[in-house]
């Protein structure tokens, strides 16, 4: 279903901060001007097709105490399905993106401790046979930027 | 983060329940008073082990169809300079320094930009290249092809 303005208010809205209340959901949409239900059966949809793909606490995995870190592989084109299958099947990866380049699989690995992601990359190598390039940041200069809908 | 942080992490980080009391919600699946709970991710926010509470957009179903990874080979004395400077860019989401490996990954300097076509992202390339003038050694732009996976942080319960 194409997106509406009320979709479009609703995803600027959420993309801050969410109330730790127990009518959160009244609160802000008394700030759209909406009724909670609409806001709810909206909010459903938006996460049904996916225009969200998650709501609710962004957890720091290094503030608990575990790491993160950027991965690479490049991945033979006639092998790629494949390779998605086995690295996809570790929970600890987060996110895995296809990139229009030699190294072309890119995935973020989250884990509890820092020792768990050259575990989990030595794994990875074994079960594929392809060489990871582990990308933690150094340094960060910057994260953050709300996608206005 | 204690059994009890665990426990309500575990709860939350697929998502909060879309109902009208979403605490109340979780709390009682935690055999916990929603007071409790509040106060815990409250104390999360602010130690900053929640980043915040929200929603996250597919950036393609917004429109910004064109989403690179562009990558940068600047000079190791350099790099806090030039970085910060990527960094405050408006169209830039993420800025990071990552290390090289030599000789088929000479990039140190990462940045994220995000278009609705690729001329816009051109444009944005065409800012960085004369902002860093002689001290880029070279660059790429890895356009994303495809999501593979995007669930995000998942912790086993113990």
């Amino acid at each position: 279903m194409p997106m509406d303005d009320i979709d479009r208010k609703i995803i600027n809205a959420l993309q801050g901060n969410f109330p730790i209340d127990d009518r959160p959901y009244q609160i802000i949409a008394q700030q759209l001007d909406m009724s909670e239900d609409i806001l709810l059966s909206r909010l459903e949809r938006l996460l049904n097709d996916k225009v969200l793909t998650r709501f609710g606490p962004m957890y720091d995995i290094q503030k608990l105490g575990g790491n993160f870190s950027l991965c690479a592989i490049c991945v033979p084109e006639d092998r790629f399905s494949e390779v998605t299958e086995i690295v996809n099947g570790f929970s600890e990866v987060a996110h895995n993106y296809k990139r229009d380049h030699s190294f072309n699989m890119w995935y973020v690995l989250a884990t509890e401790s820092t020792e768990k992601i050259e575990q989990t990359n030595q794994q990875i190598e074994q079960k594929t046979g392809l060489k990871v390039y582990n990308m933690p940041k150094l340094q960060e200069f910057f994260v953050g930027l709300h996608f206005k809908a | 983060m204690d059994d009890l942080d665990r426990k309500i992490i575990t709860a939350t980080q697929s998502g909060l329940p879309l109902v009208k009391e979403p605490y109340q919600h979780i709390a009682q699946q935690l055999d916990i008073s929603p007071e409790l709970l509040k106060q815990r991710l409250t104390n999360m926010l602010e130690a900053g082990q929640i980043r915040r509470i929200g929603a996250v957009p597919n950036h393609y179903k917004l429109g910004y169809t064109a989403n690179a990874m562009s990558v940068w080979n600047v000079p190791d004395h350099k790099i806090n300079e030039l970085g910060e400077q990527l960094g405050s860019l408006p169209f830039v989401s993420h800025c990071y320094e990552r290390p090289r490996f030599l000789p088929e990954w000479p990039y140190n300097l990462f940045a994220m930009l995000h278009g609705k076509s690729k001329e816009e992202v051109a444009q944005k390339v065409d800012q960085i290249v004369s902002l860093l003038g002689d001290h880029c050694a070279g660059y790429e732009l890895l356009y994303s092809t495809q999501i593979l996976k995007k669930t995000g942080l998942r912790l086993t319960k113990k």
